[in-house]
């Protein structure tokens, strides 16, 4: 059986830099690929790859067996990504923000009350996303991976500017998505702890 | 895992960014209204510089709001993705089963409504100091109506394929002036035809096709342009 997302042989370059040579790995439902590494590593440069922002120099990242670079829009319908920028507009209210959203991709359909009391902040939804704290604002781009219903989550440092009660709550969001039959790739460098099966890519 | 009701779709796309554009602009009107000071600016200094001759004015106020008209636009045009770019917005709607085409259109949709659109509504008080008869105004009016909506287009894909470079309006305004210069000449052209009192349909005809021409390509060829500025 093939794996739902499966890379073969990603070599990347940025510059005159080799990042990786021959990268391989498989994802499944329920599966999680941690990607470590120092900084500079190439995390994030991976994750925009894998997302199709960037080029590989070779190989191919393949979704239910055919190339994302080709099927586009079959990938992209089923991925949500939350990156250093928020992506949110900053003179936008929280609700305006996410409202934005289903316009972009399928929704779950969950009550956003619900999302954003689980997320504490449901009491900053009249405010415009420039007066909320860097980690305020991270908890609003996880409010967009819980709105939307795709199977793929790609997080590039996620814990970022969360406090302690933030950074269980991703691990314990994300474990909810494994355990849903969900998929993510999270590039870190803290330690997680996420229950399911998780797959670590050492990147040098 | 996916919902049954499912909008994400193309019209839903251009209609949403569209509408988040607007809502943004009501929320800064700034950024509206500094092209179109310009343009009442530069088109209501003029005939301060040419003097009061009626013929002088009925004579080059044509050609003086047009170009008024298209540098307003380009001066709008540099910010069209910037912020999209620098808050991350534009990655998120690259990884999107919306195509981007239709994204991109409805953010020019979105440009066109608050910089061209607003330029048609403020141009007959211009016209009013250059003297321009009430029916040349008209025409005026109906020409800038099909140019703007071509120079927003237009301006879309130099807008995308800048939006990377730091200070890039300049290398902006060379890329789209050459495809801009029809609008330009016909829609100033028309107008003075008008006021001489010759035919126009061959002017207006070409801006409407020129218009369909460029809504035809370039909402595909800014989502190219998008993808390559974005790596």
């Amino acid at each position: 059986m093939t794996a739902k997302l499966s890379a073969d042989g990603l070599t990347l370059f940025r510059g005159e830099r080799c990042l990786f040579q021959g990268l391989s790995f498989a994802l499944n439902p329920g599966e999680l690929l941690l990607l470590e590494g120092r900084n500079g590593s190439g995390k994030t440069s991976l994750m925009r790859a894998i997302a199709g922002l960037i080029e590989f120099e070779d190989g191919d990242v393949l979704w239910e067996g055919k190339p994302i670079r080709t099927n586009r829009p079959d990938f992209y319908g089923s991925v949500v990504w939350m990156q250093h920028r928020v992506g949110f507009k900053a003179d936008l209210t929280l609700v305006e923000n996410l409202r934005f959203e289903s316009h972009l991709r399928a929704q779950s359909g969950a009550d956003l009350d619900v999302v954003l009391k689980r997320l504490d902040i449901d009491r900053l939804k009249r405010l415009p996303l420039r007066s909320l704290s860097a980690g305020q604002q991270r908890r609003v781009a996880l409010a967009r991976m819980l709105l939307s219903s795709v199977p793929l989550w790609l997080m590039d440092e996620p814990f970022t500017n969360l406090d302690r009660e933030g950074r269980a709550l991703v691990m314990d969001l994300t474990t909810e998505h494994l355990s849903k039959g969900g998929m993510c790739i999270m590039a870190a460098h803290q330690d997680v702890e996420i229950g399911g099966n998780v797959t670590k890519i050492e990147l040098k | 895992m996916m919902s049954e009701e499912d909008t994400v779709g193309m019209t839903s796309g251009i209609l949403g960014v569209a509408r988040r554009d607007l809502l943004l602009a009501w929320k800064r009107p700034g950024d509206i209204l500094n092209p179109l000071f310009f343009f009442a600016m530069v088109a209501a200094l003029f005939p301060l510089a040419i003097g009061p001759s009626p013929e002088q004015l009925q004579f080059s106020g044509p050609a003086v709001m047009w170009v008024a008209a298209l540098l307003a636009m380009l001066l709008s045009l540099n910010s069209l993705f910037l912020s999209d770019f620098e808050d991350g917005s534009l990655d998120q709607m690259l990884v999107s089963p919306v195509p981007l085409s239709a994204l991109a259109l409805g953010k020019t949709l979105s440009h066109w409504l608050t910089s061209g659109l607003p330029l048609v509504i403020v141009s007959p008080v211009v016209a009013i100091t250059f003297q321009m008869p009430f029916a040349v105004t008209g025409y005026l009016m109906v020409t800038l109506l099909l140019g703007t909506i071509s120079l927003s287009l237009l301006g879309s894909i130099g807008a995308a394929l800048t939006v990377g470079l730091h200070r890039g309006t300049a290398l902006l305004s060379l890329l789209i002036l050459p495809l801009a210069m029809p609008v330009l000449i016909f829609g100033a052209r028309t107008v003075s035809l008008v006021a001489a009192g010759d035919g126009v349909a061959g002017g207006l005809y070409f801006l409407a096709a020129y218009a369909v021409l460029t809504l035809s390509f370039a909402p595909f060829a800014t989502a190219a342009a998008l993808r390559i500025s974005n790596e």
